[in-house]
């Protein structure tokens, strides 16, 4: 039971993997690398988790209270942030493969290139 | 060929990886659960997240904040318009386009509640959970709710581009001064340099609501400039259709 959030965020990871590899749009591929990206907070959330902790919002219970660790949350956050830039920059660099090549798929784009 | 022993490679150091980390619940580093200990006294903030990324850790904050200014300028810059393409068809053209009665309905009812409920999460950052990053996208996504009820020009006029970019601008500006305040009135660059105030009240927490809000600004600028950007391409390939 202990080792169920890494072996997700295994999971997650390499079915992510296998998605850009494979994939044959670029959109498909942006959302596959959302995937992967989503394996990584999985890592930090559970990397973080202390049994029987709360939420480190100190509002409303006593401060001596048990909590998780809220330095890899922030992690987590920047975490987000950064995936959700890289996602807007793969879609606008998509938007301008179409306008240019005329195609979304990356192994078109490869050969127009060479 | 080359596909099986890389397979197995990935897979080995997968498993090593995942063998070395901690236990699932045992969190081994002392730095969090410090923080957990001090924080509250220390700086006067009840939510600890805030604290770290607004406070503790804000230099990285500060980078983190200019990775996205960076790539709203990228992605502004990636989707301009190029030489021999026609301007994209004004948004007056375009309007009632698409939307339901229902769901134009729903999203301008939703339009204010939505603006009046990010700006409660990035104000209250350093309290309750929340703060700059997702109160700016809830704000973001309430000027964009008008885009899905179809009233595209409504959303230029609210929010056109120039303003966008300034805010965009202000907001990252604004942080690094909060850091800069601090380096001159502190000492030490982001160094809190005001009131503390008294726990769980608006106005505690000494500057972590005032980079809270400087980072909402600049999060639902960034976002807004965004989908301003993609939806002009969207009515440019409409346009040429």
């Amino acid at each position: 039971m202990s080792v169920l959030p890494y072996v997700v965020a295994a999971w997650l990871f390499v079915i992510g993997l296998y998605g850009i590899v494979t994939s044959r749009h670029l959109v498909h591929l942006a959302v596959c690398l959302t995937v992967v990206q989503s394996s990584t907070y999985l890592v930090l959330l559970s990397s973080g988790y202390v049994r029987h902790g709360s939420a480190p919002i100190y509002a409303d219970i006593p401060p001596v209270t048990t909590a998780v660790d809220p330095v890899v949350q922030a992690l987590t956050l920047t975490d987000i942030v950064v995936e959700s830039t890289i996602t807007a920059l793969v879609l606008a660099l998509a938007v301008q493969a179409m306008k240019r090549f005329g195609s979304v798929d990356p192994n078109f784009l490869r050969q127009l290139r060479g | 060929m080359l596909f099986l022993p890389s397979a197995a490679g990935l897979l080995f150091l997968l498993i090593d990886g995942l063998r070395r980390l901690p236990a699932f619940g045992h969190y081994p580093g002392p730095y969090g659960m410090v923080l957990n200990g001090v924080a509250v006294t220390e700086r006067h903030a009840t939510n600890l997240v805030s604290a770290v990324n607004f406070d503790y850790r804000a230099f990285d904050t500060l980078g983190e904040e200019f990775i996205l200014f960076t790539a709203t300028t990228a992605v502004v810059m990636l989707l301009r318009n190029m030489r021999g393409e026609s301007e994209p068809p004004s948004a007056r053209e375009s309007r009632k386009e698409g939307a339901s009665d229902a769901l134009r309905a729903f999203a301008l009812a939703f339009v204010v509640a939505m603006i009046v409920l990010g700006g409660y999460v990035v104000v209250h950052g350093a309290i309750t959970p929340g703060g700059g990053f997702q109160g700016g996208v809830v704000l973001a996504t309430g000027a964009f709710l008008l885009f899905l009820a179809g009233e595209t020009l409504a959303m230029k006029r609210l929010a056109p581009n120039t303003m966008l970019e300034i805010a965009d601008a202000a907001g990252a500006a604004g942080f690094a001064l909060l850091g800069l305040g601090g380096l001159i009135f502190a000492g030490v660059f982001f160094e809190n340099f005001l009131d503390l105030g008294k726990p769980g009240s608006l106005n505690s927490a000494g500057m972590i609501p005032l980079v809270s809000i400087s980072i909402g600004l600049e999060v639902a600028a960034a976002f807004l400039l965004i989908w301003s950007e993609f939806l002009d391409q969207a009515l440019l390939v409409r346009g040429e259709e």
